[in-house]
């Protein structure tokens, strides 16, 4: 009823080819739009911005960045962290030498370095595909963990070789370090976060996006329509870690404050994947459906106790918490192995009809 | 009938001068040989045929032409001049186009998408343009969907343009890579076994398209099929293969009397 299309004519191939050929989406965005840009930062607390609303929009961009390489472009990797890490040590490079820097460009520009990286382990994936390619981009994970050890240039010769964010401002604003204020770095957060979304939405809905789910779909075929397979991975596997490496600079820069190598080591990368596949491969709204599955609901589960004034141990919730959002996880992929954003889809369409049967 | 500037076909049709020229293909896979010395002409316009049992090195051939196998010996010419060795996307690029033995669709995509990557090789907007959606690449876009279009029409699949390929039933699908390969608007266009697996009903409208393809693009057709009735009815002249050799090339008429096909039809020992 409130989804029905009937009467919304199309009269030009512009109109039909619009982000949002249903007034509705537009409607919902809307709605949606409003409530991250002025309702929760005007309702949440100190404690909802850091444990809920900065974590669950920094990983959503870095599945979004993993899911144009595995979802649309069918390149399968293991190395999220680790181009994450290569993006917040370029950032944190470039701050250290050029303290003047606007951090907003900095975070920017540090998807370049990782994207340049990215390309570079993403030749492997001229020969081979699947599993093994799952392999090779193993090797960056582990190589590109061991260099930020190792590598003391990187963390500035400090002796605990972390890196700590400095304070930076804008115009006399903090934005990061200890004397950032949270909603300011929600806002800019928020604010790249919606900028590369839009980016990517457009780049997915337009050639180059047919390229990369052609080159997914059938590679063989896809080249002798005139697809050239090397363009399409390599600009998969560079714009991928752009996004992934822009996530991996906010995480540290706008979150955590500080990052020692190991932060970006494998479960890191599994835990972006499984947002990715849960969220549904090949779906960009997916990747927020799937960081709030992930990130924001064992945060909620933990709080769900306490707030009831059911009196169970906090062990006892954490216990509690990792059985049901696991087998959550379960429920959702038997239900729909696409994903949650395959599950929108469908209810969606069943919404469209509702409440006729055809 | 023949001279070097073309010919005109039984139904009156002009057909042009030689626009592909095959000269001595041989492939060999290691020792086996799956192509000997094979030569011979697509003309312009024409609807060029190429038949012969399982395994006479037929599906080979096409993939020699659109440039997925390089011939061990010998030299593919096209629009006069010797085609270097090159990778087939840049073969595709030249406008030859076509489609596959077992469907070969992007099924995670919609009709529109799939017929849409056909006009790949025409779309050449920057991808910063195409992010920001701006510009050059959105007037690019709204120009090769209405090319897109006309070929959906064209192919009477418009109901369907927004349905995910892995949807569709088989003949549909057949249909939706006939129009992926058109969109590309080929020179000459490559089709292997376009009729196999089909219905009678089916195949009377894949005939209809294909000579409808030939007669309003003027589109150079060369199918690999196997119902000799489509065949006979349908092509210009017809090229015939067996265990990797030509034995036979002509108009249909010429190869129905040729005694050395019919003996590999009907089977007689080699």
């Amino acid at each position: 009823m409130l989804y029905r299309t009937a009467g919304q004519y199309k009269t030009s191939y512009e109109a039909d080819q619009a982000l949002f050929p249903v007034r509705q989406d537009a409607v919902l965005l809307g709605i949606i739009l409003l409530f991250v840009w002025v309702i929760f930062p005007l309702t949440a607390s100190e404690f909802t911005f850091q444990t809920l609303l900065i974590p669950i929009l920094i990983y959503s961009l870095a599945a979004l960045g993993l899911n144009i390489l595995t979802g649309y472009a069918g390149q399968l990797s293991l190395g999220t962290a680790a181009f994450m890490g290569v993006g917040a040590y370029a950032c944190y490079k470039m701050i250290t030498i050029m303290p003047w820097m606007n951090p907003i460009v900095a975070i920017l520009l540090s998807g370049f370095f990782s994207a340049g990286v990215g390309v570079m382990f993403g030749i492997p994936s001229l020969r081979i595909k699947g599993f093994y390619l799952a392999i090779a981009t193993l090797a960056a994970q582990f190589f590109l963990v061991w260099l930020f050890e190792k590598w003391a240039w990187l963390y500035n010769y400090n002796a605990s070789g972390a890196i700590q964010v400095p304070n930076l401002d804008i115009f006399g604003l903090y934005v990061s370090g200890p004397q950032a204020d949270s909603i300011v770095q929600y806002y800019v957060v928020l604010f790249i976060v919606s900028l590369l979304t839009w980016l990517c939405i457009n780049l997915t809905r337009g050639t180059l996006g047919r390229t990369w789910k052609a080159t997914r779909d059938m590679d063989i075929a896809a080249e002798l329509i005139g697809i050239n397979l090397m363009r399409s991975k390599l600009t998969a596997f560079a714009i991928s870690s752009y996004v992934v490496g822009v996530a991996g600079a906010l995480f540290v820069f706008m979150w955590r404050g500080a990052a020692e190598p190991n932060l970006f080591d494998i479960p890191l990368s599994f835990r972006i994947l499984f947002i990715a596949i849960i969220g549904g491969l090949g779906s960009i709204m997916g990747n927020y459906l799937g960081a709030i599955l992930i990130v924001g609901l064992p945060v909620v589960l933990n709080l769900l106790p306490e707030t009831l004034g059911i009196p169970i141990s906090s062990s006892m919730v954490e216990h509690l918490n990792i059985m049901i959002v696991g087998s959550l996880i379960v429920f959702f992929l038997i239900v729909e192995p696409h994903g949650l954003a395959q599950l929108w889809r469908l209810l969606r369409e069943k919404l469209i009809l509702w409440p006729f049967p055809y | 009938m023949k001279d070097s500037q073309g010919y005109v076909t039984a139904d009156g049709r002009q057909i042009g001068g030689v626009l592909m020229e095959m000269k001595n293909i041989t492939l060999k896979f290691g020792g086996v040989t799956a192509i000997s010395d094979i030569s011979f002409d697509v003309r312009e316009g024409e609807i060029r045929a190429i038949i012969g049992p399982n395994g006479a090195g037929k599906s080979s051939m096409l993939n020699v032409i659109s440039g997925f196998y390089t011939p061990t010996v010998g030299e593919v010419w096209y629009k006069g001049a010797k085609r270097p060795p090159m990778k087939p996307y840049e073969v595709a690029r030249m406008g030859v186009a076509r489609t596959f033995q077992n469907i070969a669709l992007f099924e995670g995509m919609s009709v529109l998408d799939n017929v849409m990557t056909g006009r790949l090789t025409h779309m050449n907007a920057s991808i910063p343009a195409q992010a920001l959606w701006w510009g050059p690449a959105r007037a690019e876009e709204m120009e090769n969907r209405e090319k897109v279009e006309k070929v959906i029409d064209f192919l009477e699949i418009q109901a369907i343009r927004k349905t995910p390929v892995g949807r569709l039933p088989y003949g549909l699908k057949k249909r939706v890579e006939l129009a992926r390969a058109l969109a590309a608007e080929p020179s000459i266009l490559l089709l292997d076994e376009p009729m196999a697996g089909m219905n009678v009903e089916e195949k009377e409208d894949m005939s209809r398209f294909i000579l409808d393809v030939n007669d309003e693009f003027g589109t150079t057709i060369c199918l690999i099929e196997h119902d000799m009735g489509v065949v006979m009815d349908l092509s210009d002249r017809v090229v015939v293969m067996d265990y990797g050799k030509k034995i036979g090339d002509g108009t249909p008429d010429e190869v129905r009397g040729n005694q050395d096909v019919i003996d590999a039809y009907l089977g007689v020992p080699h």
